[in-house]
């Protein structure tokens, strides 16, 4: 019994990596390959589907389009969050669980309510179809998000440090920035983590909120899948491209993805 | 304990702005739309409540929620026990530990509608790996055309997509258990039953309810990925929520009751998920 215990998340991790080794396996292959018989991997291993996407703008623009918007909204989102949740971890003041639960329940507020009124309010103070509308639309589910998880790490930090930075004369942005930030760097991190991974796997919105020179990489993908059922290695590409920064954020943070995860309350 | 003081405002005040800028703004114009019609030309008379009163006695209100309800049951007993399962059985430390960590977080950071393009891929029926081995296995498989088949597909696909959610969380909180707990257990002569029921599971049910709700609440709106695979076909067999709604609203564009059908909606996610929170932080002190 003890000595399978390796099997179960051995069978578990093959279960993820199958779908996404036939979707490499697919964009690999040529458009008379996949739709011929089928084949357990690429017999004639061809690129062009990559040369596509990094020659054709429409294509690279929105991996760019994607990336800007998403750095844009963690900057946003932990910048605003670090005060508040400076502010939830060592003061009482009045309303202050009323608002903390006022901005969880954005958390819980399905995208598709949203859309319409969305659209309608970013075209309305012509914000429509840049990237900043999307980053900031995006706030709605990560600041509240980022304080959850930053308030997490900051209650961590003994509340000494915050007097005897005070005793010394420190002013109260010097000692955020000296004592503070340092003190909770892995809570940032994990914070840009989850503010970078949900603004980028997000897709309702940022569609909505866009047109041509904002479009993220991920409603690209759309147009080809309903148009051409002929650009399936196409489309396989593009999707594994869209796994590349993921995976490139994980290896940054591995270290804290289990103490992130459990938004710093363990 | 903590300091009362009321300047601590200043601090939250830029959340409070730009939050409130995207969610108290159109929350409004949902429910504005919610209780008036319109006949174009932006001209609105106001109904009351008569778009509530359509939607609540709609069939196809109910066809939506109840097939939403089994979807979200059904994937949290799946995934709550196996992620449970997973973390249990994962590598305390180590390389190995790392690598299961980065290898199971790799579906959480797919954009969503890849996830869906992912499974229509390995799914389709002759073109699929899955699809295809089922089928040489002598099983009638087509997900866009048999309803089991693309109930099958989705809870497998979310499955997939969110189990290591659960087992990173569970993981996070077992790692917090000091070697001492389990050497004291040993001792004791305790069964690897009482280790999990005195020891394992107390560890982990903070991080659980954590879980718990963020599943409940994203299979309660999940949209994009059902979208993309299915579509909510075949026929109405996969229509939920959230994909019921954006038909209404932005493929009908019936706003009044769309609106109305958006605030039910939320309201029904709030109220179970604080149930949901009650139930599971009962036993703790209040705080």
């Amino acid at each position: 019994m003890r000595r399978l215990k390796w099997l179960v998340p051995t069978l578990y991790i093959a279960f993820l990596m199958l779908p996404i080794y036939w979707l490499l396996c697919m964009s690999f292959k040529n458009t008379n390959e996949i739709l011929g018989s089928l084949t357990l991997w690429p017999r004639n291993f061809t690129l062009e589907n990559y040369q596509k996407i990094f020659t054709d703008p429409t294509w690279y623009r929105g991996y760019i389009n994607s990336l800007i918007y998403v750095v844009i909204n963690t900057v946003l989102s932990i910048a605003v969050a670090l005060p508040a949740a400076y502010a939830f971890s060592r003061y009482r003041f009045m309303g202050d669980k009323h608002l903390f639960f006022w901005l969880l329940s954005n958390r819980m507020a399905p995208p598709a309510v949203f859309a319409l009124p969305f659209f309608q309010l970013y075209s309305a103070v012509g914000l429509f179809d840049t990237h900043i509308a999307v980053a900031l639309a995006h706030c709605l589910f990560n600041v509240p998000l980022a304080v959850w998880i930053l308030e997490g790490f900051m209650s961590g930090v003994p509340k000494e440090l915050d007097e005897l930075a005070f005793i010394d004369g420190y002013s109260f942005p010097q000692f955020f920035r000296k004592f503070l930030l340092p003190a909770i760097a892995s809570g940032i991190g994990v914070a840009a983590f989850f503010c970078f991974m949900f603004s980028w796997v997000e897709l309702l919105l940022a569609k909505t909120l866009t047109s041509v020179d904002a479009k993220p990489i991920a409603a690209t993908m759309t147009r080809t899948a309903s148009t051409s059922g002929y650009e399936l290695g196409l489309l396989a590409a593009a999707g594994a491209l869209t796994i590349v920064p993921g995976a490139f954020v994980i290896y940054f943070v591995r270290n804290y993805i289990a103490k992130g995860f459990s938004l710093g309350r363990v | 304990m903590k300091r009362v003081s009321q300047k601590a405002w200043w601090l939250v005040l830029p959340v409070v702005v730009l939050v409130g800028f995207n969610a108290i703004v159109p929350l409004m114009a949902v429910v504005n739309y919610s209780v008036q019609e319109t006949f174009g030309n932006n001209r609105f008379f106001f109904e009351g409540v008569k778009w509530f009163d359509e939607v609540v006695n709609s069939p196809r209100f109910y066809g939506a929620l109840r097939r939403q309800l089994l979807f979200t049951a059904i994937v949290l007993l799946i995934q709550v026990p196996l992620g449970m399962a997973i973390a249990l059985a994962m590598p305390r430390r180590g390389v190995w530990a790392s690598a299961c960590l980065v290898l199971m977080s790799m579906p959480l950071l797919i954009p969503w509608n890849v996830v869906g393009a992912i499974w229509n891929i390995f799914a389709l029926p002759d073109l699929g790996l899955l699809g295809w081995a089922l089928n040489a296995m002598g099983i009638n498989y087509n997900f866009t055309r048999q309803p089991l088949a693309a109930w099958a597909t989705l809870v497998a696909m979310d499955v997939w997509h969110w189990t290591s959610l659960v087992a990173l969380l569970a993981y996070a909180g077992l790692s917090a258990i000091p070697d001492a707990y389990y050497r004291a257990a040993k001792i004791d002569g305790a069964s690897a039953w009482a280790v999990f029921r005195y020891v394992q599971l107390p560890k982990m049910k903070h991080v659980l309810t954590i879980a718990i709700l963020l599943r409940f609440m994203d299979s309660f709106m999940i949209y994009t990925e059902a979208v993309v695979l299915t579509g909510g076909g075949p026929g109405n067999a996969t229509t939920f929520l959230s994909i019921d709604l954006v038909k209404l609203a932005l493929g009908q564009f019936d706003l009044g009751p769309a609106a109305a059908m958006s605030l039910i909606y939320f309201l029904i996610i709030l109220l179970l998920s604080w149930v949901f929170y009650r139930v599971m932080t009962r036993d703790e002190a209040p705080g």
